[in-house]
C-alpha cells in the first residue's frame, strides 16, 4: 500500500524524525493560509500524488508548471496551488496520462548545505532489510545504482536488533558527515530503520535527505509503502489509503481476493497461479496477440470470486476475446466450469471465450462445460489455446 | 534415490483441522505419503483422517517420530509455526501458506540460519515437494507425476504442474519436484536444490522455472556454470510484465530496472542452459538439453 508524502511525514514526525513544518491543502485559499501559518517567509508547494519525479514533472496542459515550486508570498502560494490542484501531473513514473493532483503540501523552506539519498528495502540477496545511503541526493537513484553503484553505501540490519551505532558511524564516514552532525544522523537513521520494521514497510525512501546549514539532518521527502500482507496488524494505517490514486479495476479485484494488473492489449486472461498467469501473457504475445491484463484467481477462489473476475475482464472495453487457462491444483476445474456457467447467467458475454482446463477434476469440469450448451471454444494445451484466442480476437 | 523426501519420510500437517489442511492431507495420504499426525493448537486429542491431532509439534516428534511438516496455518501465525517445527527437531519444513509478512520471514530466516542450520525450510507461498510415486508434501495434483530422471524446481506452483505435465506427456518422468515459492524471502533457493540434484545419482537432468524479480535465476545460472555437470533446461515467466507492478507473487516485480526476464534469460544462455522460449516448450527444452549433452 502506498501513501502520500504528507502522510509519510506525519508518521516520521510521530517517530521523532526531523521533517520540515508543513500543512496539507485542498484549495488555493487553504494553501495561502498554510503559507501564513508557516511564518509567511519562504515555502515550498508540493503536489501530492502516488508517484515520484514530481519536481521534474509538469502539468499536462501547462508544461511550464512543475509539480514542486518554491514560493515567497501568500499570493504565490495560492497561484501555484491553483495551477496544480485538479490538474494532471505527468512525471517519469505516472505514464503520459498523468495523475490528478487533489492535495498539495505547503512546507517551510530550510537552509540546505548538502543533499543526500536514503532508502530502506528488504534485500532479497541477504534476506534482511538494508539501509542504503548516497551522496547523490535529489538524483534519480536508479540511474546512480546502474551507472555508479560504488556511490551507494549499504548496511543490512536485523529486524529485531535494528541498525547499530557502529553502522551509523561507518555510513557517516563514507558520506563525509562529521562532528555534531553524526549525532543527528544516528537519531534519524536509527529512527527510520525502526519505523521500517515497526510499521512493516516495504520501502522507506527519503530523497533528498538534507544536511542543513546548522548541521542537522532532515527528511525533505518521504516515500513510504507498506507490506500488504502485514496490514492485518496495522489497522490504523488502513485509513491512510487513497483509493482515488489506484486503478479502479485493480481495487475491485483486490476486494474480491484476486490479483489483477491492467495492461494495454485486447485479450483478457483468467489464470490460476501467478507464474502460469505471467506465462499465459507471454504466450499470447508470442503468438502475435496482446494481453489486456494479468489476472490470477489464486488457489482457493470460489465461484463468486471467479464470476467477479469475469465481470472485471468483460468490463474492459478493449477486451475482444478471453482466454481461461487453468491448471488445477488447489483450484478444481469443476469450480472454474461452474463459475463460467454462473458468469454466463449474470454477465453479458459479448466476446469469444477460449477455455483450456487441466489438472484436478478436469474431466468433470470439461463435461460441465460441454453439457451446458454455452458457446465455449475448447483448447488442448497451451499453444492451441494461444492460437485460438489470438485468432478469435483478430476476427472479432 | 531422490532428494528431500521418500516413501519412509514421516510427515505431519500443521493446521490439519483447517479446510485446506484437511483436504490436502487427505490427498497426500491417498498419494502414499507416510503421514503420521496433525497439529493444531487447542485441538489436541482429536483425530482427523484417522491421524492423531496434537497441540504441539514436539508431541508429534516424541510420539510418532515426525521428520517433516506441511504447514497450512494462516499467514499471521506461519512464522511461529515454522520456528516451532524447527525447535521440535523437524528436519524438513514445507510452508504452503501464502501472504506471510516479509519481515516475519526475515526474522525466521535469520533465526533458522543461526540456531537451526540443519533444518531445511521450503517456501512459504509454495506448492510443496513431491518425490514421484513415493511422497507428496503439498498441494500439487499427484496424478500428473511419473517416476523418472528429471529433477524439477520452480518459483511458481501451477507453472510447475504445467512443466511436469509436459514432461510426463513426453515420457520423461521425474525424481523430485520442489516448489520454492513466490515470496521475496524463501527458505530454499535454486542453488540449494541444484546442489542436491547434482549429488543425486538418480537425477539425470534438471529443469528450473523462474520468473521476474530478484536475482535468484542469475545466481542459479552462475552456480550451474561452475558446479553442475548434468543437462539443465529453464523457463522464465514474465517477459511481457510491465515494470513496477507486482505480478501476483509478492516477489515478482521489476524494480529499478532490475529483475527483468531478458537479464535472466541472458544469464541462463551464458551458462549453457537450454531456455524454453514458450511455456508450451518446457518439456521439449529438457529433451533438447539431454540431447545436447549427448546422453
Amino acid at each position: 500500500m502506498k501513501i502520500h508524502e504528507f502522510q509519510g511525514k506525519a508518521l516520521l514526525r510521530q517517530a521523532g524524525i526531523s521533517v520540515p513544518a508543513g500543512v496539507a491543502a485542498k484549495t488555493p485559499d487553504e494553501a495561502a493560509a498554510a503559507f501564513d501559518q508557516l511564518g509567511g517567509k519562504l515555502a515550498v508547494v508540493k503536489a501530492q500524488i502516488h508517484a515520484g519525479g514530481r519536481g521534474k514533472g509538469t502539468i499536462k496542459d501547462n508544461p511550464s508548471q512543475r509539480g514542486v515550486e518554491l514560493v515567497k508570498t501568500r499570493e504565490d502560494a495560492k497561484r501555484v496551488a491553483a495551477a496544480l490542484l485538479g490538474k494532471e501531473l505527468v512525471t517519469i513514473q505516472t505514464g503520459p496520462e498523468g495523475k490528478m493532483v487533489q492535495q498539495v503540501l505547503v512546507e517551510a523552506g530550510c537552509d540546505i548545505d548538502r543533499e543526500l539519498y536514503l532508502g530502506i528495502v528488504v534485500d532479497r540477496a541477504c534476506s534482511l532489510p538494508v539501509l542504503m545511503v548516497s551522496n547523490e541526493g535529489g538524483m534519480n537513484i536508479e540511474e546512480v545504482a546502474a551507472e555508479t553503484p560504488e556511490k551507494i553505501f549499504l548496511e543490512p540490519f536485523h529486524p529485531a536488533d535494528g541498525l547499530q551505532s557502529y553502522q551509523v558511524r561507518k555510513l557517516c564516514h563514507r558520506l563525509g558527515i562529521k562532528g555534531d552532525s553524526i549525532r543527528s544522523a544516528e537519531k534519524l537513521m536509527k529512527g527510520l530503520c525502526k519505523l521500517f520494521v515497526d510499521l512493516d514497510c516495504s520501502i522507506v525512501e527519503v530523497n533528498p535527505l538534507v544536511v542543513t546549514k546548522q548541521g542537522d539532518l532532515m527528511a525533505l521527502d518521504a516515500k513510504i509503502n507498506f507490506d500488504d500482507n502485514a496490514m492485518f496488524r496495522h489497522k490504523d494505517l488502513a485509513e491512510l489509503r487513497d483509493l482515488s490514486e489506484e486503478d479502479p479495476a485493480e481495487v475491485r479485484a483486490g476486494n474480491a481476493g484476486l490479483s489483477y494488473v491492467q495492461l494495454e492489449g485486447n485479450i483478457g486472461c483468467l489464470v490460476n497461479g501467478a507464474g502460469l498467469a505471467m506465462s499465459t501473457m507471454d504466450l499470447v504475445k508470442l503468438h502475435g496477440g496482446q494481453p489486456a491484463n494479468f489476472l490470477d484467481v489464486g488457489g482457493g477462489a470460489q465461484v463468486d470470486q471467479v464470476t467477479e473476475a469475469f465481470r472485471i475482464l468483460l468490463g474492459d472495453k478493449n477486451v475482444k476475446a478471453v482466454l481461461v487457462n487453468i491448471f488445477g491444483g488447489i483450484m478444481r476445474c469443476t469450480t472454474i466450469a461452474n463459475a463460467i456457467l454462473e458468469a454466463y447467467k449474470q454477465v453479458d458475454f459479448n466476446v469469444p471465450l477460449v477455455v483450456r482446463l487441466e489438472g484436478t477434476e478436469v474431466e468433470e469440469g470439461r463435461k460441465i462445460l460441454a453439457n451446458s450448451g454455452i458457446k465455449v471454444i475448447a483448447a488442448e494445451g497451451l499453444t492451441d489455446a494461444a492460437k485460438k484466442v489470438v485468432a478469435a480476437a483478430g476476427a472479432a | 534415490m531422490s532428494i528431500l523426501v521418500d516413501k519412509n519420510t514421516r510427515v505431519i500437517c500443521q493446521g490439519i483441522t483447517g479446510k485446506a489442511g484437511e483436504f490436502h492431507s487427505k490427498n497426500c495420504l491417498e498419494y502414499g505419503t507416510k503421514m503420521v499426525a496433525g497439529v493444531t493448537p487447542g485441538r489436541g486429542g482429536q483425530s482427523v483422517l484417522g491421524l492423531p491431532v496434537y497441540d504441539t509439534v514436539v508431541e508429534a516428534v516424541e510420539k510418532d517420530g515426525a521428520e517433516a511438516t506441511m504447514i497450512f496455518v494462516p499467514a499471521p501465525f506461519t512464522a511461529d509455526a515454522i520456528l516451532e517445527a524447527a525447535d521440535a527437531g523437524i528436519k524438513l519444513i514445507v510452508a504452503i501458506t501464502e501472504g506471510v509478512p516479509v519481515l516475519d520471514m526475515a526474522r525466521v530466516y535469520a533465526r533458522l540460519k543461526a540456531d537451526y542450520p540443519h533444518v531445511r525450510l521450503v517456501g512459504p507461498n509454495c506448492p510443496g515437494v513431491i518425490t514421484a510415486g513415493e511422497c507428496k508434501i503439498g498441494i500439487m495434483p499427484g496424478y500428473i507425476h511419473k517416476r523418472g530422471k528429471v529433477g524439477v524446481m520452480s518459483r511458481s506452483g501451477t507453472l510447475t504442474y504445467e512443466a511436469v505435465w509436459q514432461l510426463t506427456g513426453l515420457g520423461l518422468g521425474q525424481t523430485t519436484c520442489v516448489g520454492l515459492g513466490g515470496d521475496p524471502i524463501v527458505g530454499t533457493s535454486f542453488i540449494d536444490v541444484l546442489g542436491m540434484f547434482q549429488e543425486d545419482p538418480e537425477t539425470e537432468a534438471i529443469i528450473m522455472m523462474g520468473e521476474i524479480g530478484g536475482t535468484a535465476e542469475e545466481e542459479a545460472a552462475a552456480f550451474v556454470k561452475a558446479n553442475v555437470t548434468k543437462p539443465v533446461a529453464a523457463f522464465i515467466a514474465g517477459r511481457t510484465a510491465p515494470p513496477g507492478k507486482r505480478m501476483g507473487h509478492a516477489g515478482a516485480i521489476i524494480s529499478g530496472g532490475k529483475g527483468t526476464a531478458a537479464e535472466k534469460v541472458a544469464a541462463l544462455h551464458d551458462a549453457g542452459i537450454e531456455v524454453a522460449e514458450s511455456p508450451a516448450d518446457m518439456g521439449e527444452a529438457v529433451v533438447r538439453a539431454i540431447k545436447r549433452a549427448g546422453k
